[in-house]
This record gives C-alpha cells, sequence and structure tokens, in this order.
C-alpha cells in the first residue's frame, strides 16, 4: 500500500451519553500520515461538558506506529488532570499494552526541568560567584604546582623521565616548521609596514631597526606563544581532561603518585625549557623575513642590513624577549594543565577544557606582555 | 596473609557522603573485617561508587570517619594516608588504564615507583600478573587495541601489581558476558583464599552477590542511609525490610506473595 492510497489518520467524536464519548479512530497512524495536531484534539475534548469518560475506538486502522501511543498518551494525560476516565479496550492489542507500559511508572515528581527565567541580578551574582570558584581554582592549582616543583628540587618527585622528553620533542621541534612560517611571515609583514613610511624619507635602511627591536623585543616572543598556546596549551587540556573522563588521574590518585608530579610536571617543565629556544629561533626567522623584503625592494643589500640590525639590536633586547617567553611559557603550561585537571566527566567537557585553556592563555598573554612593557619602559631599558 | 581473619580492616562512623549542598547518604556505620568479601550494593543511584570514593580516597565526607585497621584515613597527614593508599589495589569501572602506554608498562608503573626491583625482575612479575587474569602474551599491546572486558582485566592485573591487603572492585561485571564474569567472580574469591586479600565490591549483579559476598551494605536512595549490613544470604533470609527484600529477589518477591 503506497502512502498516497492510504487515508491519514483521522479523528472523530460521537457523543454516547451527557458523560460520555466515543472517539474514533481511522486510517492510518503511521509515520507519513498527516494527522490533525493533537492540541486540537484536546480543544474539541474540552467542549465537552461534564465529560466522565472516553471511550477509545480504532478497530480498523490501516496501520500504526509509535504515533499512536505517543499521541494517546497526551490525551491519557490531560484526562488525568480533568479526572476523566478513559476506557481503550477498543484499542488494538499491541498499542493497549505499550500505553499501560508508557504508564506503568509515574512520572516522578520534581523530575521534570522546567525553564527558569532569571533575573540580570542573578546572572550577574552567578556570574560573579563562578569568577571566584575560578579565581580559587588558579590559586589552588599554582599552590599545587609549587609544592610539585619543590619536590622536584628535593628529588622525590614521581614521573617517569622518559615523559620529559617525549613532551620536550613535542613542545619544541615538533613545533619548528610552524613556527618558521609565522615568524618568518610576521617579518615581512612588519618589514612592508614600515618601508611605505620610511622610504618617504629615503630612509629604508632603518626598516632593520624596526624590524630588529620588533621581532626581538615583541613579536617572536608573542607570536610563539600565541601558536605553542594553540598548539601545546590546548594539547595538554585535552590530553588530562580525557585522562580525567577515563578516569585515569584517579587511578594515579589511588596508586600513590601524585597526578601533579606525574602529569604536571614533566609538561611544564617540556614547555618552560623549549619556549626561550623556540623564541630564539622565531627571533632569527623573522629578522631573515625582513631582510628578504628589504635587501629584494628596497634597494639595501644585505651587508648593509646585518650591519644596521646589529646596530640596532643589542643583548638586553634579546634578554627581555627571552625573559617574555619564559613568562609566557608558565603562562601556557598552567592555564593548559589546569584546565585539563579541572575538567568534567564527559566529551564536551574536554572540548570546553581545550577552548578555555587556549582563551585564557591567551588573555594571560597579552596582559602579562603589556604589564612587561610598562615595566620596561618605567625602568628604561 | 598474616592478620588474623575477623576483625575490622575497614571501620566506617557515621559517615555522611554529600556534593555541596546535595546529601547523597548519611549516618553510614559498618565494619569490612580482614579477609571479607565486601559488597556495596543498592539501586542505581544511591551512592554505591560514592561510597567507594570516599574509602580510596578521592573524595573526602561531609562528616564522619573512615578507619583502615585502627588509623583515622582522612584525619591523618597527607604522607600517612598516601602510605594507607599504597595498601590497596582499586580496578575502576572501565579499567582506567593510561592510554599511553602499554599493558606491561601499566602495570610496571607501580612496581617501578615503589619497589626496588631491576627492570627484567618487574618484566617477569607483570607477565605472571598478566598470566593471573588472562591476558599471557598481551605485554604489548596498547588499551585501545583490546576489547573492554581485557581492559578491565588489565586493570585488575595493574590494581594486583603491589600485592595489596585490599582490593577495590567497582562494578567489576558491568560489560563482561555472563562467563567472563563469572571467571572474574572465581578469580576473586581465590585472591581472597590465597593471599588473605580483603575485597570491596560495588555491584547490584544479585548472582554476584550471592556467589561471593560474605558481608555487605544496602544503601537505600530514598532514605538516603543503610537499611542494613551483614551477609546478603543472611539478609535474604532474615530481613524483614521490604526493599532489601525486593532488591535481592530481582522483585520476584512481591509477585509470589500477590499471587
Amino acid at each position: 500500500m503506497s502512502v498516497a492510497e492510504t487515508v491519514s489518520g483521522q479523528v472523530s467524536f460521537i457523543p454516547v451519553d451527557g458523560s460520555t464519548v466515543a472517539m474514533q479512530l481511522t486510517g492510518s497512524w503511521s509515520n507519513e500520515a498527516s494527522i490533525k495536531p493533537v492540541e486540537q484534539v484536546l480543544e474539541d475534548l474540552s467542549a465537552f461538558k461534564n465529560l466522565k469518560l472516553v471511550l477509545l475506538r480504532a478497530q480498523d486502522l490501516a496501520g500504526w506506529d509509535s504515533r499512536l501511543p505517543a499521541y494517546l498518551l497526551k490525551i491519557f494525560n490531560y484526562c488525568q488532570t480533568q479526572h476523566i476516565e478513559v476506557d481503550m479496550s477498543g484499542l488494538p492489542e499491541g498499542a493497549q499494552a505499550l500505553l499501560k507500559l508508557a504508564r506503568a511508572v509515574p512520572e516522578r515528581a520534581g523530575a521534570r526541568r522546567t525553564a527558569q527565567q532569571k533575573s540580570t541580578l542573578a546572572e550577574i551574582g552567578k556570574a560573579v560567584l563562578n569568577g571566584l570558584k575560578d579565581a580559587k581554582g588558579l590559586l589552588a592549582f599554582i599552590g599545587e604546582t609549587l609544592l610539585a616543583f619543590i619536590a622536584l628540587i628535593q628529588a622525590k618527585a614521581r614521573f617517569r623521565t622518559i615523559d620529559i622528553f617525549l613532551c620536550i620533542q613535542d613542545a619544541g621541534p615538533a613545533a619548528l616548521p610552524i613556527v618558521t612560517l609565522i615568524s618568518l611571515l610576521v617579518g615581512l609583514i612588519l618589514a612592508f609596514v614600515g618601508a611605505v613610511q620610511l622610504a618617504m624619507f629615503g630612509a629604508q635602511i632603518y626598516i632593520a631597526d624596526l624590524v630588529g627591536l620588533g621581532t626581538v623585543r615583541e613579536m617572536g616572543a608573542l607570536m610563539t606563544a600565541v601558536i605553542m598556546s594553540g598548539r601545546t596549551g590546548a594539547a595538554y587540556a585535552a590530553q588530562l581532561g580525557t585522562m580525567n573522563v577515563n578516569s585515569e588521574i584517579d587511578a594515579l590518585k589511588t596508586m600513590g603518585i601524585s597526578p601533579m608530579q606525574f602529569l604536571v610536571l614533566p609538561r611544564m617543565l617540556a614547555l618552560i625549557l623549549m619556549m626561550p629556544l623556540l623564541c630564539l629561533y622565531a627571533d632569527l626567522m623573522g629578522m631573515l623575513g625582513g631582510a628578504m623584503v628589504t635587501v629584494s625592494a628596497f634597494d639595501v643589500s644585505l651587508i648593509q642590513y646585518y650591519n644596521e640590525t646589529q646596530k640596532a639590536v643589542d643583548l638586553t633586547d634579546f634578554g627581555i624577549g627571552l625573559f617574555k617567553s619564559l613568562v609566557f611559557a608558565a603562562l601556557i603550561a598552567t592555564a593548559g594543565c589546569m584546565r585539563g585537571m579541572q575538567c568534567g566527566r564527559s566529551a564536551s567537557a574536554v572540548g570546553d577544557a581545550a577552548t578555555a585553556a587556549v582563551v585564557n592563555s591567551i588573555v594571560y598573554i597579552v596582559v602579562a606582555d603589556s604589564v612587561i612593557t610598562l615595566i620596561c619602559d618605567r625602568l628604561g631599558i | 596473609m598474616t592478620s588474623a581473619m575477623n576483625t575490622p580492616h575497614i571501620t566506617v562512623t557515621n559517615l555522611t557522603m554529600a556534593y555541596g549542598d546535595f546529601l547523597i547518604q548519611r549516618d553510614l556505620n559498618f565494619t569490612i573485617d580482614h579477609g571479607d568479601i565486601f559488597i556495596i550494593m543498592g539501586g542505581s543511584g544511591c551512592g554505591k561508587s560514592t561510597l567507594l570514593r570516599h574509602l580510596i580516597g578521592l573524595q573526602r565526607p561531609a562528616q564522619g570517619d573512615v578507619f583502615y585497621d585502627q588509623q583515622d584515613f582522612w584525619h591523618a597527614s597527607d604522607e600517612e594516608r598516601v602510605r594507607i593508599i599504597r595498601r590497596i589495589g582499586v580496578l575502576y569501572q572501565s579499567g582506567a588504564l593510561f592510554s599511553s602506554l602499554t599493558l606491561a608498562e601499566n602495570i610496571a608503573l607501580p612496581l617501578g615507583e615503589f619497589t626496588h626491583m631491576n627492570g627484567r625482575e618487574i618484566g617477569d612479575i607483570v607477565s605472571y600478573k598478566l598470566a593471573l587474569v588472562g591476558l599471557a602474551g598481551f605485554e604489548d599491546y596498547y588499551p585501545s587495541e583490546i576489547s573492554g572486558g581485557m581492559q578491565k582485566r588489565a586493570g585488575l592485573a595493574r590494581a594486583m601489581a603491589l600485592d595489596p591487603e585490599i582490593l577495590f572492585f567497582d562494578e567489576p561485571s558491568a560489560g563482561l558476558d555472563p562467563v567472563s564474569a563469572r571467571l572474574l567472580d572465581d578469580l576473586i574469591v581465590s585472591l581472597r583464599d590465597t593471599l588473605g586479600t580483603t575485597i570491596v565490591v560495588v555491584t547490584h549483579e544479585l548472582a554476584s552477590i550471592f556467589a561471593i559476598g560474605t558481608n555487605s551494605v544496602f544503601l537505600d536512595p530514598d532514605t538516603k542511609t543503610m537499611l542494613a549490613t551483614g551477609s546478603p544470604k543472611k539478609l535474604l533470609a532474615e530481613s524483614s525490610d521490604a526493599k532489601i527484600i525486593q532488591f535481592l529477589t530481582r522483585g520476584e518477591s512481591n509477585a509470589n506473595k500477590s499471587a
């Protein structure tokens, strides 16, 4: 039987006596049928006054599936609230059994969630409380990290040495290609931006100063940090979060091994060791990018560019850049590991942890960068 | 092995468990003796696994104490607590194997951290423990490469690595076929018989409860406290509490009564 030939489900009411009405169901009650919305039927039903009993009749249905019991369940629930009896002996036996089953366990009082309308004030309060909880979590995590580092210094920390090397491989050499690409391009961009202005005064040679100082003091450390927070910080959060979901962190704890020492310490150490090296490499790449633009497009020789850079950039500038990258590394590792360790126990929580790790570390990085730059300016270095 | 049977191993007094304001269970009092196979049972969502987390040091009680032998677990110093924890082994519901390590590395981890054995000796112990749970030859597999039931058995091998005094099992037969579940039950009993290990099992598998349980506690989600403690068989024979009888008979006693 094709859908076109079947008559879609029909509902009609036949009053029997003053307090009884028969509800006649005919046609097809399967998936494809177009059936009158149940709300309308309930409205029709409420039009009968003094109703005490509804007789359900459905002897000659052309076919039915879950739509029929789902439809009737709503009618049952309505009748229950109106204290109307329902007689379902006229239904197909299968439908009777299913309806009985669906109504066997009554809805648990208070189980259904109702959408709560919260006032703006309540939302603000909740946000503040969440913020406080976050801050408390951060402090606790920093404290635990310090304890782990103290244990490391006392040579009491428990972790696998091989883990450190694996983390170093992951946070160092494996990141070189992306750091190369981004730093080279940033150096290139810096050179172009500066060149347009400087060329107006015929001072193209000072592009070397601009690119050198900009990269070494600022962009090298900053771009490496942004790359590493997306690459490694997120990975830390996701790894530790998944271990949390899988009870692996619980298992470590009940083995008497501190997860802070075993999992967090190697990751932090690896990133803190590797970031300054990556930063130094990024500085070099940035200056190379600047040189490529300047030499090829602005009539400055490579030797001139090299000499100018050497004049402009001294060791202090490198020191500031490296110091920044060290701070950024600690921040990225903290945000990543903390979000992973505090992760909830579901797949979506792992995603949230990774997102929060990246967002947090980028905010931390930019704030820390501003503070350090400000301090350097005040100190005149 | 050396400790006398029928002396208290774990004592729980007035334990109240809660997540913040949300009460899970209150006023729990029971004793797990040396050599017991102790069952924590009750309907779904009554706090069985939460009780386990309190016993193994993963969650601090809202109130009350847990004693290991005579030692107060939650009021001990951190180092003391770690020392107690090293005497226990836990098999988690999912196995909780470290996914980045092979089975052999998983089992070798506690051995490497807490014993002075060399690599070869550790390797021998690892092979022996894997053989004990029927996984001989799977040393170099990663947890993701074996089935769920095998992961669980490997988890047990890791839990047994340091020959713990007490072994905790969280739903050991969940996700196992009946034959494997039965084999695991047999393994639990023989661990108790041969090594004198005290066993604590969270489960609601009736077959297991009656087959292996020598002592138990029954938690009720409605009244949020324990209803009884004692041998499951004895509880079935003597309890007058309808909820316990219903649980231990899969609700079939009601049908009998009404028939």
